[in-house]
């Protein structure tokens, strides 16, 4: 049943006409036109629709609407700030990790949040970390490198 | 045999190899094109006449018959736009076109434009298929490029009142050295309304010479898909748009009895379409669409289908039997006496091979919006052949073809599987009825069960080779999966090739490299039985009994990167090798595998070796390399589509296994850049040597022969 929801999406609210029973996915793209978390699956299988909410990675596909009220989320379009890239988002592009780029949004937002947690990962934890992020075009090996990149950037305190 | 509920469509083994379609012509004239466009130039390049030839449409302009292939418009701002029919499914060839463009016209990459696959703009184009692109598309944009800057040369010699011969272009300007003048484009352009149709004959800048083709480029949309702001046909938003589901059979050939919609039909804002045996809903929003779904109650009759218990004693029982696609377009062939050639033979191996069934899974499931609006449909959609899916909505509605435009913004993959979509048909349907625009999303599990699948196959090997490793004698027969690369490359001099279309069980076609990785694993698979049947190294054996220079060259590329006979492996190591040619490219893959005594098997190192010509982007060419062999590591090891009784088993993420971080190797890629020969596409072919050099390499680690793909969905001992 329809129900008024408050969402904090990229620092903006939001009063949503909505069944709390929908998925944040459905809401954040029909809704609010944030079109840059993906369905892919589903089943929080493929990561594809990872946003990040209280600053963790998750599968907004299976996360309902009425259950992500009230808590900052983030969606690719509010990662940049003032029309500057996160420095994981330069990364992917510096080293080239994306084809078609329809699982590059979840990624980047999986990994930023592991880079919350873990400042300076290993290949090997990016791996193990992203291993729920599904890249059918296969550029694993280069979105491990981004993060490293971004990780090295973000030394610097450059975020 | 399974059918979609109501398409007509049978697919082929190698669906896009057959199909053929009658080429469409521009609907505008010249004049008026250029009135759309601005002032400016427009360069058309002719098609080129083909054996082929389909039957002509109108012509262009209404005054020539010829197609027209490509077309470039320059506008009178100076600004460059390439018009083409090809689809952006992540190859990157956005980014390779504009490149070459670029080159011929002497400009930044960042100043040419590309319009790609919007029927109502782009010229006809049968698919993005083929690995076709690059040798095609990319010479035929070289000549429309080059033939504007011979325009602009004219326009300066004329402008300027100087001798043409004396004129340079370069930077973006034509200058006059010995006056030290020169001219932006946008100044000799402006006021124009010139328009030059041109044919195959224009001289193109070559390789040696290029600056910007041939140099690795970054993606030239890649910040739109790092910021979320591209949109894919799945995130296009039309205003009052509804969202629409389809009612699925619950298996394939299941037919519509009767379905009661009044509960559904009820259901606030909602549209329920009951036509023939299509029946689907529209929602204002995707939960109620679902919901909708959920409440119509249909009644289907079944009927008893194969399963995959059963697929390999089918295909081989069926043979022959595949009806009209496929069978005598294998391409295979015979030459000198195969019995002959086993008598010679000092040893004879004999084996047999199975494929499974693998889905394509593109992350972007087949997508599209409909909007009718003034009696013209307008679909927005994933697909790799937009002209395709245009036919298939003429074919439909019943429209005239100009009121029909299909606009396929870059798409979220493909790899051979998106030369259908059905969502298209489906939205287009569903917003006829709504009288409002219609968004169809397939779900994961419509995407595995409702589009089509690589084929599975048996092929059966013979080989007979002499004690010093001489060939004497192939045999080779591949059932249904198809016809790709089934000719050895090897210099044998009795042997006998043979396809046979057999009755598929599942919705059937295209996969990137389409049958050529089955044929590979068998081929070279065999090869290295045989090398050890006569005691012979692997890479010794395969370039003794080859000729071909190419292949030669990648397979030496490959073993030196990787260190082919420098070293023996550690204990539970394998080393294996393999090569191929398919699509005017050529590969070679190095393989170590750990194996474990609980049967556990892990790929530890894949090098790559991989010639297609002069490379036009070494960057992303060696990306598609890795995606290639990525994607080849599924179906090498664990990928298979399981079925019975009419029904997908395994239809989403958490039951099909596709290759994650944890599977990925130690990929190395070495690149040969032949300057001296045509590009040849390279989305393909990297794949089809993955299989058999990770096999060759388990055969060495434990001496088991593993001739099924997947090769160990439950390790060795399952």
């Amino acid at each position: 049943m329809a129900s008024v929801i408050e969402l904090h999406v990229n620092g903006v609210r939001h009063r949503v006409e909505t069944d709390a029973e929908r998925t944040l996915l459905s809401v954040l793209r029909d809704d609010l036109g944030l079109t840059g978390c993906k369905y892919g699956c589903g089943e929080g299988q493929c990561g594809a629709c990872t946003v990040l909410l209280d600053g963790k990675a998750v599968r907004s596909c299976i996360t309902l609407v009425g259950n992500a009220e009230g808590k900052p989320i983030t969606t690719i379009e509010g990662l940049g700030k003032d029309g500057r890239l996160h420095p994981l988002q330069q990364a992917f592009l510096d080293v080239g990790a994306l084809q078609c780029g329809y699982c590059t949004p979840g990624m980047i937002l999986a990994g930023v949040a592991l880079l919350g947690r873990v400042p300076d990962p290993a290949p090997e934890e990016i791996a193990r970390s992203l291993e729920g992020n599904i890249c059918r075009c296969g550029t694993y090996t280069r979105i491990v490198q981004a993060v490293r990149q971004a990780a090295e950037a973000m030394k610097g305190g450059a975020r | 045999m399974n059918r979609q509920p109501f398409t007509e469509t049978f697919p082929e083994p190698e669906r896009y190899e057959l199909f053929e379609e009658p080429r469409y012509q521009f609907d505008l004239d010249r004049r008026d094109f250029l009135k759309v466009l601005g002032g400016g130039i427009l360069v058309c390049l002719l098609a080129e006449e083909t054996p082929a030839q389909q039957p002509p449409g109108r012509g262009f302009g209404g005054a020539r018959p010829q197609d027209i292939s490509a077309w470039l418009h320059i506008s009178e701002e100076g600004k460059v736009t390439v018009y083409t029919g090809k689809v952006e499914v992540g190859q990157n060839i956005r980014t390779s076109l504009s490149q070459v463009v670029a080159e011929e016209l002497r400009l930044p990459v960042d100043s040419v434009r590309l319009v790609m696959a919007d029927t109502d703009l782009t010229p006809f184009d049968a698919g993005t298929f083929g690995s076709r692109t690059t040798p095609d598309m990319a010479v035929q944009l070289r000549r429309v490029a080059a033939a504007a800057r011979e325009v602009l040369l004219d326009l300066a010699a004329e402008q300027g009142k100087v001798e043409r011969g004396t004129l340079t272009a370069a930077d973006g300007k034509v200058t006059h050295p010995p006056s030290g003048r020169s001219w932006e484009y946008g100044q000799l352009t402006r006021g124009q309304k010139l328009t030059k149709t041109v044919g195959a004959g224009v001289p193109l800048t070559p390789p040696e010479r290029w600056k910007v083709a041939g140099t690795s480029v970054p993606k030239v949309d890649g910040r739109a898909l790092v910021t979320g702001k591209h949109q894919f046909a799945s995130d296009v938003q039309r205003p009052g748009m509804l969202y629409g589901k389809v009612l699925r059979p619950p298996a394939f050939g299941a037919t519509l009895v009767s379905a009661d919609t009044k509960e559904a039909e009820a259901m606030a804002g909602v549209v329920v379409v009951r036509d023939g045996s299509f029946v689907g809903v529209a929602a204002p929003n995707e939960y109620l669409a679902e919901k909708a779904l959920a409440a119509i109650r249909a009644e289907w009759k079944t009927e008893p289908q194969p399963s995959d218990r059963e697929l390999f004693d089918l295909l081989k029982k069926t043979a022959g039997a595949g009806g009209g696609g496929g069978g005598g377009r294998g391409g295979g062939g015979s030459q000198g006496s195969v019995e002959k050639g086993l008598a010679e033979a000092d040893r004879k191996v004999q084996a047999t091979y199975t494929i499974a069934y693998i889905a394509h899974a593109p992350l972007e499931p087949r997508a599209a919006v409909a909007e009718w609006k003034d009696g013209k449909l307008t679909v927005w959609t994933g697909t790799q052949r937009p002209f395709g899916i245009r036919s298939d909505l003429v074919r439909a509605f019943g429209l005239p073809q100009e009121r029909v435009r299909v606009i396929v913004p870059d798409t979220g993959s493909g790899y051979g599987g998106k030369h259908t979509n059905d969502a298209a048909t489906e939205a287009a349907r569903l917003a006829k009825a709504a009288g409002k625009p219609v968004k169809v999303v397939w779900t994961r599990e419509e995407e595995f069960t409702w589009a089509y699948f690589r084929p599975a196959g048996v092929i059966e090997v013979t080989g007979g080779v002499r004690k010093d490793g001489t060939i004497t004698a192939w045999e080779f027969h591949n059932y249904n999966s198809g016809g790709s690369a089934i000719r050895t490359p090897y210099a044998i001099a009795n042997q006998r090739t043979t396809f046979h279309s057999s009755r598929a069980p599942l919705r059937q076609g295209s996969y990137r490299a389409l049958a050529a990785t089955a044929n590979h694993f068998a081929r070279e698979s065999h090869m290295d039985d045989l090398a050890h049947a006569v005691g012979m190294d692997p890479l010794e054996f395969r370039l003794k009994n080859l000729k071909d220079a190419r292949l030669r060259a990648v397979l030496e590329a490959a073993a030196r990167q990787f260190g082919w006979g420098k070293s023996k492996p550690a204990p539970g190591h394998g080393f294996g090798l393999a090569g191929g040619t398919e699509k005017g490219s050529y590969v070679a893959t190095c393989a170590e595998v750990e194996t474990d005594r609980s049967g556990g098997v892990k790929v530890v190192r894949l090098v790559t070796a991989f010639e297609c010509g002069a490379i036009l982007n070494p960057d992303h060419l060696k990306n598609q390399v890795e995606g290639a062999v990525v994607m080849g590591l599924g179906g090498a090891l664990f990928e298979a589509i399981r079925f019975a009784n009419g029904k997908i088993l395994n239809p989403r993420f958490s039951r099909y296994r596709v290759p994650r971080f944890s599977d990925v190797p130690i990929l190395e890629t070495v690149l040969l850049d032949r300057k001296d020969l045509p590009s040849a596409g390279a989305g393909e072919t990297p794949i089809v040597a993955v299989a058999p050099a990770i096999g060759n390499a388990i055969f060495q680690a434990t001496g088991i022969r593993l001739r099924s793909m997947p090769m160990v969905p439950n390790g060795l001992k399952g």
